[in-house]
């Protein structure tokens, strides 16, 4: 235990400890920039500088290990000039636009600019946009001019997806960061996922917006604009409006889209429950071919509703593409339906309406675009918002969010079950699928209290479990004293670990769930900002305590999915189940 | 280039360097020898190999001056722009070779014989001004000694 003193206060720390993190653990501010609690520390930014005496200059604390007898000051008159010095030097070099940029009132440059006390810009190096924004691709926009170099957005990148698209290139007063021979975000290897964004503490990269084109459609006279909501917006919109982490919104989330003139507002929970029954079944059928017929049937069998991932397979492991469920995500399931069978129900013509989706992800905006993605030269989906975007209409509506009172969603394509919830956080696909496919095997219901597999939760990367099923019905039969063995993992770095694993062949499950973002949806790039641990955990607890408040928790018992099998469907992967909820894949490769 | 030649260029590399994160440079060095630049396809194998992304591949490139991110000329001259040099007329060396190869600067001939580039510091501060062609290093250099070295490639 090392003994250190903080502005005058003893204090202990363990060994390794370093400045910045003992200020955090007692609650002593220090402001910080390219440290990110997601990321490995870099030391590049220089806003957390404290005085430790005996220095000749003024430490970074993010990077400093604390010793014994260390004597520490955050503040001071040196501490603070030189942190204004910092600031200003950042600000010389970035396109300072604030007032119409996307991150105005969420930047933490411009935070620090303001908590330093800011009335002029010293150096005004950057008047214009000298370098052209990177406008390219669908789902995001680079403004390199705004780019503070803080790296942030490399690290999430490189160490939680594994996918290594950004990198600094050239260097000194030349170095910008980019991919490889500076190539526009659409020629390059990129999943989608947003993390980059979710990192970024300015204006330098960030979702392309769909905001207008929205207001448009709802405009627009003689069509019928239908909007849905994933599960992960009702546990993170409300941090916008003021609420704390994890309060949940979605009563008057549905009151809000209702106000802003969204003719119907639907739920992605009920494309949820309906991926559930479409994927167990999938899955029995993949086991009974291996197990009973001794067929390959491309085992272990990995969830298909998170698009990062999709394309992450797509360009990483394209040879295990077969093992994919060729099931669509929720959004695109939802997408289909609305334009058929819905469309059929309302006497409405496909091109009469227009799907709109919220989503926590930056990557439903490419899978919405995807050309195998509709019928007839119409998309199932029309535009994909982020959470962010949704926030910034109420916004623009005038709404005052937490003045609404609660609604309920509208029918059938509203009604859902806690299952479908639980697919906002990591493990919650699993757990459903297990709820559902267990009772589907045995006809009771699947052995844990208040249906809560506890052992899926939580936030370990990789997450293992076993199953042994006993007491089937007799049609499984050949099921009896099987185990059923699953895995879990977020955030692509660790999905790229388990599938080079399973490449290998030292490991060998039967079902695998993998979301792109860390924590899951919950985490997802397009989640109101900053995203921390913490939130991660707020928001993990909101949605589990949204499970346990609804009275069905099996997808299974959804009665409008249900009505929707015996009315339009006829069965779990039927030929027209087929036709509309199963999709494609496309293999990309690396290089 | 051939795909194949490339490959076993790479192979023949890495032999010699290893092949982790650490042999990245001498490989890229090797690459550079060999075919003059490092081009998209030599940067798409090379991460390959190295089990890398292209662009973390092009990031380690595009850092070091004397990698070559586009086709030179067949003899990249290279001339120490830091103070000890520029204090000895550098510029009336850089001006004569400009004359002599009817190019400026960072652009290079058109029978693609030669190009003429910058470098910081070569360590050759007492002797300047002092300039490279391609892995040669030339000192004490006067215009028309400058000159006489360029024209001695062909």
């Amino acid at each position: 235990m090392l003994h250190v003193t903080i502005n005058g206060i003893d204090h202990e720390a363990p060994e390794g400890m370093t400045i910045l993190e003992l200020c955090r653990r007692e609650g002593i501010h220090v402001p910080t920039l390219c440290d990110h609690p997601d990321l490995r520390t870099k030391g590049i930014c220089r806003i957390c500088v404290v005085e430790v005496k005996g220095s000749k200059t003024l430490q970074a604390s993010c990077s400093t290990p604390l010793v014994e007898g260390m004597e520490v000051m955050t503040t001071g008159d040196k501490v603070r000039r030189t942190r204004k010095t910092v600031v200003e030097l950042l600000l010389a070099n970035h396109y300072t636009d604030c007032t119409v940029c996307p991150k105005n009132l969420s930047c933490e440059l411009q935070s620090l600019a303001n908590e330093y006390g800011l009335t002029e810009l010293r150096w005004k190096e950057r008047r214009e946009r000298i370098i052209p924004r990177d406008l390219s691709s669908p789902v995001f926009v680079r403004d390199n001019n705004k780019c503070i170099l803080c790296q942030r957005c490399i690290r999430a990148c490189q160490d939680l997806q594994g996918v290594g698209a950004l990198a600094n290139l050239w260097k000194g007063d030349r170095t910008i960061i980019g991919s490889a021979f500076n190539k526009p975000i659409s020629e390059i290897v990129c999943i989608n996922c947003g993390q980059c964004v979710a990192h970024c503490p300015t204006g330098a990269l960030h979702e392309r917006y769909s905001v207008e084109e929205v207001w448009k459609a709802i405009d627009e006279p003689g069509k019928v604009v239908a909007i849905q909501t994933a599960p992960a917006i009702r546990a993170a919109l409300g941090e916008e409006f003021g609420y704390p982490p994890g309060t949940r919104v979605t009563g008057k989330m549905v009151t809000a889209l209702r106000m802003m003139g969204f003719d119907y507002v639907f739920d992605t929970q009920f494309t949820a429950d309906l991926t559930i029954l479409e994927e167990a079944h999938e899955l029995l059928a993949r086991l009974k071919g291996a197990l009973v017929e001794g067929k390959s049937t491309n085992l272990p069998m990995t969830t298909s509703c998170s698009p990062g991932w999709i394309k992450f397979q797509e360009h990483f492991f394209p040879e295990l593409l077969p093992n994919v469920s060729t099931c669509k995500s929720p959004q695109q399931m939802f997408g289909a339906l609305l334009k058929t069978y819905w469309a059929d129900r309302m006497k409405l013509k496909a091109q009469d309406i227009y799907c709109a989706s919220v989503m926590p992800c930056t990557a439903k905006k490419f899978e919405a675009g995807r050309p195998e993605m509709g019928r007839d030269g119409i998309q199932d989906v029309d535009f994909a918002l982020t959470t962010r975007e949704l926030a910034a209409m109420i916004k623009q509506a005038g709404i005052d969010l937490k003045s609404l009172p609660d609604s309920e969603f509208d029918s059938p394509l509203g009604e859902s079950t806690g299952a479908a919830t639980i697919f906002a956080a990591t493990g919650g696909v699993m757990e459903a699928a297990l709820r559902s496919a267990w009772e589907i095997i045995t006809g009771r219901e699947v052995p844990f209290e208040h249906l809560d597999i506890t052992p899926l939760r939580g936030f370990e990367g990789v997450r293992e479990a076993a199953l042994t099923i006993t007491g089937v019905k007799p049609e499984f039969s050949w099921l009896e004293g099987v185990t059923l063995k699953v895995l879990i993992a977020h955030g692509t770095a660790n999905a790229k670990t388990v599938m080079e694993a399973v490449k290998a062949g030292t490991l060998a499950p039967h079902f695998i769930e993998i979301m792109t973002c860390p924590g899951g949806c919950l985490g997802g790039g397009g989640q109101p900002l900053p995203i921390t641990p913490e939130k991660r955990e707020a928001r993990a607890r909101a949605i589990y305590a949204e499970d346990s408040g609804f009275k069905i928790r099996k997808s299974h018992e959804n009665a409008a999915v249900m009505k929707l099998y015996a009315d339009f469907l006829g069965a779990p992967n039927s030929h027209k189940a087929h036709e509309l909820l199963h999709t494609k894949y496309t293999p990309r490769g690396r290089y | 280039m051939l795909r194949e030649s490339l490959l076993m260029k790479i192979e023949e590399l890495e032999r010699k360097h290893g092949d982790g994160r650490e042999a990245l440079l001498p490989v890229l060095q090797g690459l550079q020898r060999e075919y003059g630049f490092i081009g998209e396809e030599v940067v798409n194998e090379v991460a390959r190999k190295f089990s890398l992304s292209q662009t973390e591949v092009f990031s380690v490139a595009s850092f070091y001056h004397f990698l070559n991110l586009q086709k030179r000329g067949r003899f990249v001259i290279r001339i120490c722009r830091t103070i000890s040099c520029d204090l000895k007329d550098k510029d009336k060396v850089q001006r004569a070779l400009e004359a002599e190869l009817g190019i400026k600067l960072g652009e290079t001939t058109s029978d693609g014989r030669y190009s003429l580039d910058y470098a910081n510091c070569m360590g050759m501060c007492d002797q300047g001004p002092s300039m490279m062609v391609n892995e040669d290093l030339y000192a004490g250099l006067t215009p028309s000694k400058a000159v006489d070295i360029v024209r001695g490639y062909r």
